[in-house]
């Protein structure tokens, strides 16, 4: 066991350190909730991305003829920790640089990864994913968009829920239905679809937090050329699969955990409650240590999944784990800010009066919708149960 | 370079230990301690002494394996997933305070025996009602002659009833803090010593009141010097944290295995009980519980050897976590068996009552978070 830098390492997380002081963008032109459809804001995101990934600290395990930086798990992890304690912003790509890419650079073929690789790290394209139907949840499987091959080309018809970022996105990675008479796992595609092509009208939902961050997405005969679809026709079940765990453990970032975490210690030193700060009641204390705990059980969990994954094990259900977990206690945090904030807590962004720009009831009530995205907790825990722990499945109805 | 699991011989050690308490201390042997004052199988604790158990921390100079936390740490894992009688933990800790503060004539009377399984010892440092640190000693040892007088009680001590060798903890100087504590190591029947046995729910656990009426002791019975026992106490302190945690996390994953092998077989409404989602997702949440708490044991482990400056908030956490996630995987392992579960007969309720019992030793989950919260500075 060691937890501590190599020389070398330890260089590196001085050059990071110092590129991110003198790099990361002031607090006031910050937004932690990427769910906004404001114009100026993705255009400052787009900016500190590119910013990043030219100072080659993005996608750093990415292989360099795709435009990362062949680095090792280490240098990610590193890299990961210094943006928490330098509050750097979030990322907004990630779904192309977490879900798609990784996928592409699995899955694709060596022409979509020229193609739509180096785009996905500058943030000259935005991604969304195309996976939920208003019938397709949990019963991702039963998804009934089609797409039929006409000669070089499918064309799709149907209609995606809950996709986030389709406001903006300039492609949507999408699973679609190619053979309606196979079984429902074995008739599904994996495609890639420009947001501008004819016949998609993108509608946007508001969220419970008051932002349009998803919205639904309808098909009318668009026309999605042939060399779009990655992976071999039908087998898309099986690309999905690989984006979805790329999801699990985009979703159960520590990074992002540990921030939120910070940013509720921080909060609750500078908050009075019954006449004195909120820090020096016995049971706020008691409940910033568990939610501490449960932070640093993360941390060191990612770095023993680090060192299974360098000693070559498999991840197992980890992911399904990590998913569970993080997402519960992200809500958990954003509950506890609450609770020592009271009702001030809940004022509006709008409100000058609202802490911290008003952003913990955001992230509070946008955990939430992360508990039930990307595999909803009870589907994580069927996962766990049934490939995990091998428990007889649900028997079918007769 | 981030390393954070087992070294192989590490890993090794855990896989013997396994396979040895498998067959060496099965649930009929656990119970077969039930009618025994000391609770100490005598022939297992031979045998771990013949493995060298007993010195893993011990340097290999003095006898002993020449190991350290993580290594002990992994031996206490195997014990609590047997949940095996016995004053390992506590011998671990009085071995480990002559190691650090002994004298070279304390070391030579007692740590032979100690290490070869034939003497034990017990850390007596609690008072009642007060804290789980040094600043909570407060039984006087008054300098007479050219020794000390000690009075007073402390009660309730983990393996007290077995221990040939106490380590009391007593205050040489008045005073609030860890400063004017002392370490006095004394001899089972020494004049003014008694032993107070108490039946407790635990079986596999002994617990001790230990009284002490004008025992004079000589200035050789100081451990770690006069009036300055409390950073060492501190350090023992952390120690058994670590060594509680590690024995929750074997039991916590031995009542969830337990479960499953349970759900996998009964039947109910014509099926298994482990293909109801109501069983399914209580034992993905007991998993989703133990599992990434054995980092929170390893961490401790490594801060003790290699992190000192961590170390007390390592312990702080694992103890806080570990007696917690036991406690409610051993209790939600009695409901998945059902009826069974709640039998004397059936074994798990001697986990049962090992968690809820070693949740509360050393300091209990609230008090080991009030420490994270002053040492995180809030």
């Amino acid at each position: 066991m060691d937890l501590t830098d190599s020389p070398e390492d330890r260089a590196f997380r001085l050059k990071v350190r110092a590129w991110l002081k003198a790099h990361v963008p002031k607090r006031s032109e910050q937004d932690r909730s990427m769910e906004s459809m404001d114009p100026r804001r993705i255009a400052r995101a787009k900016a500190w991305q590119r910013t990043l990934y030219e100072a080659g600290y993005l996608a750093m395990g990415w292989p360099k003829e795709y435009g990362g930086q062949g680095a090792d798990v280490m240098r990610q992890t590193i890299v990961n920790e210094e943006m928490v304690r330098a509050r750097a912003p979030q990322i907004i790509g990630m779904m192309g640089i977490q879900m798609v890419g990784p996928t592409l650079i699995t899955h694709g073929t060596e022409e979509q990864r020229r193609r739509y690789l180096p785009k996905i790290l500058t943030a000259e394209e935005i991604w969304c994913q195309g996976y939920s139907e208003p019938g397709a949840g949990s019963d991702l499987a039963s998804l009934k968009t089609r797409a039929d091959l006409v000669g070089d080309h499918f064309v799709v018809n149907g209609q995606k829920i809950w996709t986030s970022n389709a406001q903006f996105a300039d492609w949507m990675f999408c699973l679609v239905r190619t053979d309606p008479h196979a079984p429902k796992h074995r008739g599904i595609s994996y495609l890639l679809i420009d947001m501008k092509s004819p016949g998609i009208t993108v509608r946007p939902l508001v969220q419970m937090t008051g932002d349009p961050g998803f919205n639904e997405v309808f098909f009318e005969d668009v026309k999605v050329p042939r060399e779009n679809l990655v992976g071999h026709l039908n087998d898309g079940w099986t690309v999905a699969n690989a984006t979805l765990f790329h999801e699990r453990n985009m979703l159960s970032s520590t990074t992002r955990t540990q921030m939120l975490f910070d940013g509720l210690v921080r909060r609750a030193r500078k908050t009075q409650r019954n006449g004195k700060p909120a820090t020096a009641d016995p049971v706020v204390r008691q409940r910033l240590a568990e939610l501490a705990i449960q932070v640093e059980t993360r941390r060191l969990e990612a770095y023993r999944q680090l060192t299974e994954t360098l000693r070559g094990h498999p991840a197992g259900i980890a992911a399904s784990v990590n998913k569970l977990t993080t997402c519960e206690l992200n809500h958990q945090i954003g509950r506890a800010a609450l609770e020592i904030l009271g009702p001030r807590g809940w004022l509006q962004k709008s409100d000058p009066d609202a802490p911290d720009g008003g952003l913990w009831p955001i992230d509070f009530m946008f955990a939430l919708g992360l508990i039930i995205g990307g595999g909803t907790a009870q589907v994580q825990k069927n996962i766990i149960a049934e490939r995990g722990l091998g428990l007889p499945k649900e028997p079918r109805p007769a | 370079m981030i390393d954070f699991g087992l070294a192989p011989e590490q890993d090794a050690l855990q896989q013997s230990a396994r396979q040895f308490l498998a067959k060496e201390c099965p649930p009929l042997l656990v119970r077969d301690c039930i009618p025994l004052d000391d609770g100490v199988p005598r022939g297992l604790y031979r045998e771990m002494a013949a493995l060298g158990w007993m010195g893993v921390l011990v340097p290999e100079a003095q006898g002993g394996l020449g190991l350290g936390a993580i290594e002990l740490a992994v031996l206490c894992e195997e014990l609590g997933r047997v949940a095996a009688p016995g004053p390992f933990l506590s011998t671990q800790l009085v071995i480990a305070a002559l190691l650090r503060g002994g004298t070279a004539a304390q070391q030579r009377a007692w740590l032979p025996r100690l290490l070869a399984g034939e003497a034990f010892g017990a850390l007596a440092y609690h008072e009642e009602g007060a804290t789980h640190d040094a600043a909570g000693v407060q039984l006087r040892a008054a300098r007479a002659g050219g020794g000390f007088v000690l009075s007073g009680e402390k009660p309730l001590v983990l393996d007290a009833p077995a221990a040939d060798l106490l380590l009391v903890a007593a205050r040489t100087r008045a005073g609030r803090g860890e400063d004017g504590v002392t370490l006095f190591a004394i001899e089972r029947g020494h004049p003014g010593v008694h032993v107070k046995r108490h039946p407790c729910h635990d079986v596999t656990r002994r617990l001790g009141t230990v009284e002490l009426r004008r025992a004079r002791v000589g200035r050789d019975a100081v451990v770690g010097g006069e009036g300055r026992g409390g950073a060492l106490l501190a350090r023992l302190l952390d120690l058994a944290c670590l060594g509680i945690a590690a024995d929750s996390l074997g039991g916590a994953a031995r009542t969830l295995e337990m479960a499953l092998e349970y759900a996998k077989v009964r039947e109910q409404f014509g099926r298994k009980i482990g293909s109801f989602q109501a069983i399914k997702h209580l034992l993905a949440e007991m998993v989703a519980d133990v599992e990434p708490a054995r980092s929170l044991v390893w961490h401790a482990a490594y801060t003790a050897d290699r992190a000192v400056r961590e170390r007390a908030r390592a312990a702080a956490i694992a103890k806080a976590a570990l007696s917690d996630v036991y406690s409610r995987t051993a209790r939600r392992s009695v409901e998945i068996h059902g009826g069974i579960g709640f039998t004397w007969e059936f074994d798990l309720n001697l986990w049962f009552k090992r968690a809820h019992l070693g949740e509360s030793l050393f300091g209990d989950p609230a008090w080991h978070r009030e420490r994270l919260a002053t040492i995180d500075g809030y």
